[in-house]
């Protein structure tokens, strides 16, 4: 898995600065590193570390200050083409003038796609997500839980090749966020959707990547790569007992500490290994 | 249940017993200001049930429909282009600033110099003193669009054409009604007001005529239909709005 496909997405040597009030703040530092074509990657690090600001460039919507992000080849300069992307606010991304089902089809109207056609991809989206009966609710009548389920009906209705998210599940109940754990990775094994996703909780990158890339503090660098080779499909329970899952998600929660991550390695003890989340950041 | 039958004999009684104190009050005063209810019922309908209506009252709604409507079209777009344009914001602002405390009143005498005694200057003094509330409030919506909304649009590739139709209009269409709202008001304001200041007819104009004649009836019942023309433009403004912001009303009556 490591090295042998080509691949479809490249960082390269990306870094991000903004400009503030007497200087500039670097949130990302030459990050550089490469995704496989059907590959799902977990981005790992503290709150405040760049993984937002990271994303936003792989998906083209912030310049990055030096580096390059291709996509198949070609630099991308603006979002790309056949590109799905869940934000980490997903209440905001809602429309509340829109029903669900024009929600979910709103990318696809200013693409040029015909009614019909939306609507078939729009109530097989839903049907994925297990929402075929709220498309005519407004995303304001739903919990958090089913309008974070919209925002992927709205991802996969796209029918992208790469799916970027942007800590999809950071603010939906224990619960429902396993739920949406085993929807997200069903649909990635059904679509083959390449996927990088961005999480500050340790347990979930581990349950969900093939490979988890953890970034060290702001600025952020790729502190280490650890390659998750656990049985799919996974499982909630049994995929989070094996003894591997507790080694890797170690590994993981060491290399954040050691790059100063603080808080893991004191919450480790704490919890029982696979009995409870830790996450990168207090 | 109770209550809202309740509410609603108050909001029908509370009227009649004025007409009915007045009505009273009025027979036995013999006041020269104040005729009978009768009186003014009478010349009412003899008035406006519809000798007067395509010589008064078709003009002004004239004035005030064309006048409105081209508040709004250039309220909402010149509103959009500021509110999206930081450049050409900070260019404008001032300008509009100035032009908006200015009351439009005061450029009756000079649309009289440039349009003549018209409609087109009526119509002018109606655009110059209520396109403000469209614009700012306008302004103000496009502001406050959810940055996230707007950045969901631009990952899914849509144009930024197709972002201000379908998110910023959209999302300040709530502010650009209100603005509208105030906007009505002092369009029918300014109808009246350009009618009595250099005017040949219109309602504004018959009652101000009706007071140099000493025809205080005829006057009041010019002033009551005015009252009139702005409850009702009023109410269907509302019920247009009702069903063009459901969305609006009921999200905000279910975020806690
Ligand atoms: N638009 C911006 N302007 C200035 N600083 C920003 C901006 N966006 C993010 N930052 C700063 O960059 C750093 C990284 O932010 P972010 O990428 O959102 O981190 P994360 O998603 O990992 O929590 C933070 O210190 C944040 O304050
Ligand atoms: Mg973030």
């Amino acid at each position: 898995m490591s090295s042998s496909p080509p691949a479809v997405l490249e960082v390269a040597s990306l870094a991000k600065s903004y400009p503030v009030r007497g200087g500039r703040t670097e949130a990302v530092a030459g990050v550089s590193f490469d995704v496989a074509p059907g590959e799902f990657v977990c981005l790992v690090g503290p709150s405040g570390c760049g993984k937002t600001t990271l994303l936003r460039c792989l998906a083209g919507l912030l310049a990055p200050s030096a580096g390059e992000v291709r996509l198949a080849g070609a630099p991308v300069r603006r979002p790309p083409p056949q590109m799905g992307f869940v934000s980490q606010d997903y209440s905001n991304s809602m429309l509340p003038w829109l029903k669900v089902d024009k929600n979910v089809t709103f990318p696809l109207r200013h693409k040029g796609i015909g009614a019909r056609r939306r609507a078939e991809l729009a109530a097989e989206a839903l049907r994925v997500v297990g929402l075929s009966e709220f498309a005519r609710h407004y995303p304001w009548q739903l919990s958090g839980g089913m309008q974070q389920r919209v925002a992927i009906a709205r991802a996969l209705a796209y029918q992208p090749e790469i799916l970027l998210m942007d800590e999809p599940f950071a603010s939906v109940d224990a619960q429902t966020r396993g739920e949406l754990e085993d929807l997200l990775l069903d649909v990635w094994a059904t679509y083959g959707v390449t996927t990088v996703f961005v999480t500050h909780d340790i347990d979930e990158s581990v349950y969900l990547a093939d490979r988890v890339i953890v970034l060290s503090r702001r600025p952020s660098t790729v502190a280490r790569q650890v390659t998750v080779g656990l049985p799919r499909p996974r499982d909630q329970i049994s995929t989070k007992e094996l003894p591997e899952f507790t080694r890797l998600r170690t590994e993981v929660m060491r290399t954040i500490a050691q790059v100063g991550g603080g808080g893991p390695a004191s919450s480790e003890h704490r919890a029982p290994p696979g009995s409870s989340r830790v996450a990168a950041s207090p | 249940m109770i209550r809202r039958g309740l509410l609603l004999t108050l909001e029908i009684a509370v009227p009649v017993l004025l007409l009915a104190g007045y009505a009273v009050w009025a027979a036995r005063a013999q006041s020269f200001y104040f005729p009978p209810l009768g009186t003014i019922q009478e010349r009412f309908a003899q008035l406006w049930l519809f000798e007067r209506v395509p010589d008064d009252l078709l003009p002004s709604l004239r004035r005030l429909g064309i006048g409105y409507v081209l508040c709004v079209l250039l309220g909402v777009g010149a509103g959009l282009l500021l509110g999206v344009s930081r450049v050409v914001q900070q260019a404008v602002q001032p300008l509009a600033e100035f032009l908006r405390a200015l009351p439009a009143v005061a450029l009756i005498p000079f649309g009289v110099l440039v349009f003549g005694f018209g409609d087109s200057m009526r119509i002018f003094i109606i655009v110059v003193g209520a396109v403000w509330p469209i614009l700012l409030n306008t302004i103000d919506g496009v502001r406050g669009v959810d940055p996230g909304m707007l950045e969901m649009a631009r990952a899914y590739q849509v144009g930024r054409w197709g972002r201000i139709r379908g998110i910023v209009v959209p999302a300040a269409l709530p502010r650009v009604v209100a603005g509208m709202r105030t906007s009505l008001s002092i369009a029918i304001i300014l109808m009246v007001v350009s009618e009595m200041v250099a005017g040949r007819d219109g309602v504004g104009y018959f009652v101000l005529e009706s007071q140099r004649r000493f025809a205080i009836s005829d006057m009041w019942t010019g002033i009551i239909l005015l009252g009139i023309v702005g409850y009702l433009a009023n109410f269907l403004f509302v019920q247009a709005e009702r069903r063009l912001l459901r969305w609006h009303r009921e999200s905000k009556g279910l975020a806690r």
